[in-house]
């Protein structure tokens, strides 16, 4: 970080007549480039595993609790999400995050991850405004245009007889 | 045995293209799980959301594009047995599971847990 930081001052020192957008540009060029092949092998991999464990779960409570499909599979969400919940408590699951990318984010150990961490990040302001609010911090917006979606969609069936 | 391959696959297929999109473009982490719940209600109206369960199981149960599936499914179902009135009641039928223990085991966590300093 303080090298990024030094590199930054002697580009700005050098480069103290230029525009915000051209300075951007400088600052960008020497900044080293993501690998975004990388990256996406990265998500593909962990998402994929993530996605796997869920599949296995599924397969457990088909097979020793005798669930439906449907419940088997709701199970295993549920049992993903208490997995991402506790990983995200113990602090691991930033760790994982911060190898896996979107590979963390998009399974739904991500969405209670997206609840738990910004809860225990303003656990302070106490439990009402604190981790009540910030618990759907991200969730909110997710359940919101999901609740709005499936309406209008259901609204357009109804009318259109899909 | 051909189930666990493609959910992998298939789960790990979307994650990577959420990768690039936040790669490449200016997006933040919440749009993409907005915009996954929105994909997946929209495929559920059309139809395909459970030709892809059917194929790839957990591959697309576990992403959060489900919660769009489930919620959609739900208002479906029942806005074809109570009309208009299930449009507002059929949102959270298959949903409530998924979301309850959501916001549940989400707040005991964060309970439990103290912050790293």
């Amino acid at each position: 970080m303080t090298i990024q930081n030094e590199l930054k001052g002697r580009i700005l020192l050098k480069n103290i007549n230029k525009t915000t957008d051209e300075f951007k540009k400088i600052v960008q060029k020497e900044q080293p480039s993501v690998n975004k092949t990388a990256n996406f092998f990265k998500a593909f991999l962990v998402g994929g595993t993530i996605c796997l464990l869920g599949q296995v779960f599924q397969e457990l409570f088909m097979t020793f609790f005798e669930y439906s499909q449907q419940d088997a599979g709701t199970m295993a969400s549920i049992t993903m999400i208490f997995l991402g919940g506790l990983l995200t408590g113990l602090d691991v699951y930033d760790e994982i995050g911060q190898f896996a990318g979107a590979g963390s984010l998009v399974p739904v150990t991500g969405f209670a991850n997206s609840m738990v961490a910004p809860a225990l990040e303003y656990k302070q302001e106490g439990f009402i405004i604190g981790i009540g609010a910030n618990l759907f911090s991200i969730a909110g917006p997710v359940l919101a245009y999901g609740m709005v979606s499936a309406f209008l969609i259901g609204l357009l069936q109804t009318l259109f007889g899909g | 045995m051909g189930i666990f391959i493609k959910a992998f696959l298939i789960g790990g297929l979307i994650c990577g293209i959420c990768q690039l999109i936040l790669d490449n473009t200016d997006y933040t982490p919440a749009h993409i799980l907005v915009s996954l719940v929105i994909i997946g209600s929209i495929l559920t109206g059309l139809g395909w959301y459970d030709v892809l369960k059917e194929f790839a199981g957990a591959g697309v149960t576990i992403p959060v594009s489900n919660f769009g599936y489930i919620l959609t499914k739900g208002v479906q179902e029942a806005a074809e047995k109570d009309g208009l009135l299930g449009l507002f009641k059929g949102v959270l039928d298959i949903a409530s599971a998924g979301i309850s223990a959501s916001v549940i085991i989400a707040f005991f966590m964060a309970s439990i847990f103290n912050p790293k300093r």
